[in-house]
């Protein structure tokens, strides 16, 4: 009964998205406020109706309802009950279900916190945001349903892909897709500023902070996978290039720039035309990683269950609501003509290189993701493209953004001069050349790559830093400190983010060394400064798992630091081995032992032992950027210039339209 | 191609958080060692999804990591055992793919978009420079003191 | 309306055209690149017998198949009778080439269900296969009278391939010089 109210509960979600999609944007553009008015409680009521789908998919669940082929598939009754919850997302049903609740609580939200937004863009925002749910929703109605009963229910079920078993990846996928979904508020906005011929400064202001914590949530995302990749897959990485962690890099690298351009737009009207492709790319990305990663058009490590057919579809929505806004936009830029002006040197030159260079960048790894499809469609071959190519591509894009962002923090709205600048970068720029030259020295050994790393980290730190002594002026540091408005926090948090994680990164991969040993019980091995000692394998059970457990310890100078403990289970109902890697995470340095297989009679293993030095900084950095985007989208500016629009009235932030 | 033939054809089936099966091969050198693990890392297991030799643990992808094991103790060069995996396998075992002219766009392309970026960056910077600020109306200068008021939100 | 807002459209529509292809093809397909060259060979243990070695060149002059195959695979005992049916009725030489089995369950299988192959080559740690760039089972080399491998097969044999595939092609190269 419940999983049949489920799919009422969809259904009339899915009539309520037509609604939704059609009368506000229709009143909007006539001018017919009853129907303006519709967009807020049907909006509303689509939500309510999505969570009540999504809590009785839950139930199923929770109830081991296997007569749903869904829960069939994905639970056990031992399953515990902490991944029934989060199973409910663990394939591909499901997480188009969770997709369309998220989609829905993004649009809940904005009908409340955009009250000051006039009520015919949000409208119009309304409605665009119901377009996508009425894809999504036929998607999930005609291809995947959810719901869809067994004729003959099996008495258990095929359990939860041991994968997903494990707190890191539960909550990957809902920070994953709050990120990407966050992406359609800030693309329905610039939708409906386009509908609606008023691109100016406000549509940037309004969808400022909503870009801001979408961009949050697909840091954190990002960062949970990585981490959980590197612990969990055993294979000591934390970026493997795959087109599945491509595709969510890819929104990620667009948003970025999208936030840097909408800065730009809102303070000084300017590159309106771009930043309006730009919240269009960032949605389409993420629509884009949707289709590659369910259509089984490219191979990967992650990929769901795919189905051609559900590429279709989802390949016809995304050139419906892709195509459909880049026709639009051919339409409405052209109308728009810039009135603002800026010289060679200013923030606004150094924002569009960032821009430049992070779309670049996106296109560099797009081509690199979609080229094996491009030779096998002209019939050129089969190829692999993988992690050596985008390394070297990816990293020299990456390094004149780095410095760059010392320089265009630094730099004067609409005109500076070079030497003013200068005289302001010399003295950071000397700490961090003779700091980068010097520190590597305390690394086991000099490294130039090394040294490059380090002088960027703390090119980016001092000149971050330097930005509180600019703003001082004359003035005194403290009160520059007192005064800097959150955004500016948020700048400085997200750019110390990028310090920390450029030092991680580089040096994880100039420093870690890594060895494959037997070692009998009692035997120990020499890695990295520190002794590894083995001390045999045992027997353990979990709750659906067997396992056997190795004990390892690690000396550092002949005293015990650590004890480490890998594993490899067997998931009872998949039989599906696993490799749990056994951790000693540091500050400065991680060990990490994997357990490989029996040798022998004797107890001997083999084994795989890593010290990784300075891992742990890649994800404190993507932390980092993440807490600035969270303070960043805080800023008071953005509830005080709400209040000014509504006294102003729309009509005096219509622009050029 | 038929998807029907992904259903029939059997691969030996790797899973992937297995890891890679841990061998403990023994080198002549540390030279060899660091080549060993540079070839594995680049060379693609055509079993699995996405996996390089080194992280697959299929049954194949272990045949193949000691076929490059015995080349390289055997002294064979990286040029060698790369040209032995392409023979058999195409350049689909390739990570890094050769550049040829099927790739040719692939090396370069970043690089023709890095140029049209910096390209038109300098002629939007340009432009607008040489545009003379257009006579305000009213209603854009009171645009323009509300913008200002926001910068000094930001900047005092 | 600038030429230049459209560029963004025109890159999409060919993206999407891209990715409509893309649908159709399968991406785990390794196509061989042994077609139309010379046949490695192998020589390697019989698997009725370890202590003796088999060989492709007995099948020099011949225009002959060779089918990778392993206990361990589902689709090898699916595919079987119709072997079975190709070397009784239609008199085609097969030669097998068992796949990182074990020895003596794949003598138990051809024991059992018959046994279609003139020789089986054992192959535990994939020597022979890595040298014909197999990476699956079962796989279906065609080979001709120069030892040339002419047309391969992924997956299992079945009387379509066969009728439509593999029958007239192996005619043509019969009367091949």
């Amino acid at each position: 009964m419940i999983p049949e109210l489920g799919q009422f509960a969809l259904v009339l979600a899915l009539v309520l998205a037509l609604v939704q999609a059609t009368l506000p944007v229709i009143g909007a553009h006539k001018g017919i406020a009853p129907w303006i008015a519709l967009a807020r409680p049907v909006a509303q009521a689509q939500l309510l109706f999505v969570v009540v789908a999504y809590l009785c998919l839950t139930y199923a669940f929770l109830d081991n309802d296997f007569s749903v082929r869904y829960v069939a598939s994905n639970s056990n009754t031992e399953l515990p009950v902490l991944y029934q919850i989060s199973g409910v997302w663990g394939a591909h049903e499901g997480s188009l279900l969770f997709w369309a609740l998220t989609l829905s609580i993004w649009t809940g939200a904005v009908t409340l916190f955009s009250r000051s937004v006039p009520a015919a863009m949000l409208a119009r925002v309304v409605g665009v945001m119901g377009m996508v749910s009425v894809g999504f929703l036929l998607f999930m109605l005609f291809t995947s349903n959810p719901f869809e009963r067994l004729p003959n229910p099996p008495l258990d079920g095929r359990d939860l892909n041991p994968l997903l078993q494990d707190p890191g990846l539960a909550i990957h996928p809902p920070l994953l897709y709050m990120g990407y979904v966050g992406f359609s508020v800030a693309f329905a906005f610039a939708i409906a500023a386009m509908l609606g011929g008023r691109l100016d400064a406000a549509w940037a202001r309004w969808s400022r902070p909503w870009t801001s914590i979408a961009w949050v949530f697909l840091t954190l995302g990002i960062v949970v996978g990585s981490w959980w990749a590197y612990y969990e897959l055993g294979w000591g990485g934390w970026w493997f290039w795959d087109p599945v962690e491509n595709a969510s890099f890819l929104p990620w690298l667009v948003g970025t720039a999208l936030m840097h351009s909408l800065a730009a737009t809102e303070k000084r009207g300017a590159f309106k035309a771009w930043t309006v492709l730009l919240a269009i790319f960032a949605f389409s990305l993420s629509l884009l990683g949707t289709f590659l990663v369910r259509s089984g058009v490219l191979t990967s490590v992650h990929a769901f269950a795919t189905d051609p057919e559900r590429g279709v579809f989802i390949l016809i929505f995304l050139a419906l609501t892709v195509g459909g806004s880049l026709l639009l936009y051919s339409w409405r830029a052209a109308q728009i003509r810039s009135t603002v002006s800026f010289d060679l040197v200013s923030r606004e030159t150094g924002l569009l290189l960032n821009n430049v260079l992070l779309v670049v960048a996106t296109g560099a790894v797009l081509l690199g993701t979609l080229y094996p499809l491009i030779t096998e469609t002209l019939n050129l071959g089969k190829i692999s493209v993988g992690p050596p190519y985008f390394n070297a591509v990816f990293v020299p894009l990456m390094i004149p953004l780095v410095l760059a962002m010392g320089v265009g923090a630094m730099a004067r709205w609409k005109q500076d001069s070079a030497a003013n600048l200068v005289r302001k970068l010399r003295t950071p720029l000397g700490i961090a050349l003779v700091l980068g030259l010097l520190t590597p020295l305390l690394m086991p050994y000099y490294h130039l790559g090394a040294a490059l790393t380090l002088f960027l980290g703390f090119w980016v730190t001092l000149t971050t830093l330097w930005w509180f002594h600019d703003r001082a002026g004359h003035g005194s540091l403290s009160s520059a400190i007192r005064t800097t408005p959150r955004g500016g926090w948020g700048m400085v948090t997200g750019h110390l983010g990028i310090a920390v994680f450029v030092i991680g990164a580089g040096l994880t991969s100039i420093y870690s060394s890594e060895k494959d040993v037997r070692l009998d019980p009692g035997q120990s091995y020499e890695l990295g400064g520190h002794e590894f000692k083995f001390l045999g394998v045992v027997s353990a059970e979990g709750p659906n798992y067997s396992a056997e457990r190795g004990t390892v310890e690690a000396y550092k100078g002949g005293d015990l630091v650590a004890t480490l403990h890998p594993e490899k289970r067997v998931y009872r109902v998949q039989t599906m081995p696993m490799t749990e890697a056994g951790i000693d995470a540091g500050l400065f340095r991680d060990l990490f032992v994997a357990l490989g297989e029996p040798l022998g009679q004797s107890g001997a293993w083999s084994l795989r032992l890593y010290h990784k030095p300075f891992v742990r900084w890649i994800w404190f950095g993507g932390l980092f950027m993440a807490l600035g985007g969270l303070i960043a989208a805080t800023d008071r500016r953005y509830f005080q210039a709400a209040r000014r629009t509504v006294k102003a009235g729309p009509e005096a932030v219509a622009g050029a339209a | 191609m038929s998807r029907l033939l992904t259903a029939v054809f059997l691969l030996l089936i790797c899973v992937a958080a297995e890891g890679g099966k841990v061998e403990a091969y023994a080198f002549d050198s540390a030279a060899d060692e660091a080549r060993y693990k540079q070839l594995v890392a680049e060379l693609r297991c055509l079993v699995c999804q996405n996996q390089n030799l080194q992280d697959s643990n299929a049954e194949l992808a272990q045949d193949m990591r000691r076929q490059t094991y015995e080349m390289v103790s055997a002294g064979k060069s990286n040029e060698q055992i790369v040209t032995y995996m392409v023979d058999r396998y195409g350049d689909f075992v390739l990570y890094r793919p050769p550049l040829k002219s099927s790739t040719f766009l692939l090396w370069v392309g970043p690089f023709i978009l890095l140029l049209i970026g910096l390209g038109a960056l300098l002629w939007v910077v340009l432009r607008i420079k040489r545009t003379p600020e257009p006579e305000l109306t009213t209603e854009q200068h009171e645009r323009a003191r509300q913008l200002l008021e926001q910068d000094e939100d930001k900047n005092p | 309306m600038k030429a230049r807002f459209l560029i963004p459209l025109g890159g999409f529509v060919l993206l999407v055209i891209l990715l409509g292809i893309g649908l159709t093809m399968d991406p785990r397909d390794v196509p061989s690149v042994l077609i139309d060259k010379p046949a490695p060979g192998f020589t390697l243990p019989d698997l009725h017998n370890l202590e003796q070695t088999v060989s492709s060149d007995a099948m020099q002059g011949q225009v002959w198949l060779l089918n990778v195959w392993g206990t361990w695979c589902p689709e090898c005992w699916r595919e079987h009778s119709f072997l079975m049916y190709l070397k009784q009725r239609e008199g085609v030489p097969i030669v097998g080439l068992d796949w990182r089995d074990d020895a003596a369950d794949a003598r138990q299988m051809l024991a059992q269900e018959g046994d279609p192959f003139l020789f089986v080559g054992f192959d535990p740690d994939s020597k022979a296969v890595m040298d014909w760039g197999v990476y699956g089972a079962p796989e279906t080399f065609l080979i001709d009278k120069k030892g040339i491998i002419r047309w391969k097969h992924k997956g299992g044999l079945n009387p379509e391939v066969w009728s439509n595939e593999l029958k007239p092609l192996m005619q043509q190269l019969e009367n091949e010089a």
